[in-house]
């Protein structure tokens, strides 16, 4: 009985010990260390690695990424790219929940399923799609110019335009989803009791409708933005090659130049700016538990 | 009452619309004769011919299947041990670090874990192929598996079991006959969950697969790197008809059943009553 509780704990434990943890303890070691000692052929064992790190604190590729403007640029663009299209997916997403939460109870389980079949289909594939939308002969521009609005074809593919559209449209339905459950919980009599008391429409959507779903918008805002800042996908396939992204700049460093040691600093950086939004997030989740408990 | 106004019809059907109108353009174009994938030139299964003929295509689809296969049965397993772990588990040394480790791979940029894995790899010498990109699905989605059956676990009646127990169940017993049936639905839910992810997965399995085992995502990646290709239409065409039909089949059949339980509980309501 305890031999089986023991190892009912230990074996996922372990699991995760091995591969999650002691990967990231190597990432960090290896973002101390020189290019050389990193660059395969490189094979360390556990003993030597330990015996290696304590000689071998190194913090020049954070020096390098301190002093290389690349680096910094990138950060500051990743967070604004996707603290700006979060705030774009908001937008894009509260009337969807909003309409959804307002429609005929029959419907509801309908639409929730189609909200939540894209999120089935490859990521890949819905990023992809918009590639023939809004190449400059692609559909997008074939339109605007068959109404007359433009004159010749707008470049939007490998722009940062293109990149805000591919988040909002990839990252739509985690918006979705957490506003509608909040706004699905909420009691309807309220807002009949906001206009008894002399409330517009407008007013009770803003001062009772917006407020209780709050918790559903934080969620919301999270879910799109701690993903949207390290993606790459997005960026690679939509995005010119003046769109810096912090994910982009660090597949580039390991696959296109090779230097390991910068790209492990790169990732740390980007776990430290992550860990501000995660624990936010985190907390947001608790106290929401604890307000239904 | 709940009334939808012009602005909430509008809004859902803008929404919708741009949820599903680029993924219909694409299916749209795969049966387009034209290679130019903005022309359209008359209807064509052409690149379905093409594409299965490609040979690298379907042996990269086929290392796709395996691997999702494999790492979402072992991830369903690894997961269901972990949530009952974290939900019936109480107290033991580490406990904090172990659910951290449950909730961190879910909100960890794939760039990070695909290097991280990568790295431990090469340190262990293991040879990347199949088995590397294996291992690493099935430590993220573990992750995943674990948060949707310990949702099932948290909210269902622990009397049932303490009931089997002490009937002269022993603990696996209980588990297998009146747990696991309870939580089965969470438990299949995650499996698909994990498989889906595997299947779509890119980034990590960049990292991890070796110049022998290449997954369709990473093939269609490089494919698509250099420009629209109607073959690519068709292939994601085929994906999305695939997931579709996976999805809504399997939600008739949770309403089904849903509804077949509704209707017993009425049945043994009347029988008591």
């Amino acid at each position: 009985m305890l031999m089986r509780r023991a190892l009912l704990i230990a074996v996922p434990y372990l699991w995760l010990l091995l591969l999650f943890l002691v990967p990231f303890l190597i990432v960090f070691k290896i973002s101390l260390s020189d290019i050389a000692l990193a660059i395969p052929p490189y094979t360390p064992t556990f003993k030597d690695g330990i015996a290696e790190l304590i000689s071998q604190l190194d913090f020049e590729n954070f020096v390098f990424l301190a002093s290389d403007d690349l680096y910094w640029k990138a950060y500051l663009s990743s967070l604004q790219i996707a603290a700006l299209s979060t705030f774009m997916t908001l937008l894009v997403g509260y009337p969807i929940a909003y309409g959804m939460a307002r429609a005929p109870e029959e419907w509801r389980p309908t639409l929730m399923m189609l909200v939540i079949l894209p999120f089935w289909t490859s990521f890949l594939i819905r990023v992809y799609a918009w590639m023939g939308i809004l190449s400059s002969e692609g559909l997008l521009n074939q339109f605007l110019m068959w109404l007359g609005l433009i004159g010749e074809p707008l470049t939007i593919l490998n722009t940062n335009v293109a990149v805000y559209i591919g988040i909002v449209y990839t990252y739509l339905p985690f918006m979705i989803l957490p506003i509608y459950a909040a706004l699905d919980r909420m009691d309807e009599s309220l807002i009949e009791a906001a206009e008894d008391l002399g409330c517009s429409r407008t007013q009770a959507f803003w001062l009772v409708t917006v407020p209780l779903s709050r918790n559903g918008i934080i969620a919301g805002c999270f879910l799109v933005f701690i993903p949207a800042l390290g993606e790459f996908v997005i960026p690679s396939l939509l995005g010119g090659s003046g769109t810096l992204m912090i994910g982009k700049v660090l597949w580039e460093e390991f696959f296109n130049n090779r230097d390991w040691p910068v790209a492990s600093a790169v990732a740390v950086i980007l776990l430290l700016i992550l860990i501000v939004p995660i624990v936010l997030f985190q907390r947001n989740q608790q106290k929401q538990a604890e307000a239904e408990a | 009452m709940r009334r939808l106004s012009w602005f909430n019809v509008t809004s859902l059907t803008l929404g919708f619309a741009f949820l599903y109108l680029p993924m219909l353009i694409l299916v749209i174009y795969s049966f387009n004769a034209s290679k130019l994938v903005t022309v359209w030139a008359g209807f064509s299964t052409r690149w379905y011919g093409e594409l299965i003929q490609n040979e690298a295509f379907l042996g990269a689809a086929w290392v796709t299947l395996k691997v999702a296969l494999m790492s979402s049965t072992l991830a369903t397993l690894l997961g269901t041990m972990a949530a009952y772990v974290l939900v019936r588990g109480g107290r033991f040394l580490g406990r904090t670090l172990f659910s951290g480790m449950i909730y961190a791979p879910l909100v960890m940029p794939e760039v990070i874990t695909g290097l991280s894995l990568l790295l431990l790899f090469i340190g262990i010498g293991l040879d990347r192929g199949v088995l590397t990109i294996v291992l690493a699905h099935t430590t993220f989605s573990m992750c995943y598996v674990s948060v949707v059956v310990s949702s099932r676990l948290v909210s269902f009646d622990r009397s049932l079991e303490e009931a089997a127990l002490d009937l002269g169940c022993s603990a696996w017993d209980a588990f297998r006959l009146v747990t696991l049936p309870i939580i089965a639905p969470a438990v299949i839910a995650g499996w698909l969950l994990a498989f889906t992810l595997s299947l779509d997965d890119l980034v990590i399995a960049s990292f991890t697969a070796g110049p022998s085992a290449t997954t369709l995502p990473i093939k269609i990646f490089s494919a698509v790197r250099l420009g629209v290709s109607p073959e690519i239409n068709a292939l994601s065409t085929i994906m999305i008809a695939i997931v579709a039909t996976g999805v809504i089949t399997a939600s008739l059949i949770s309403k089904r059943a849903s509804l077949r339980a509704q209707k017993e509980a009425q049945a043994a309501e009347r029988a008591s009553g």
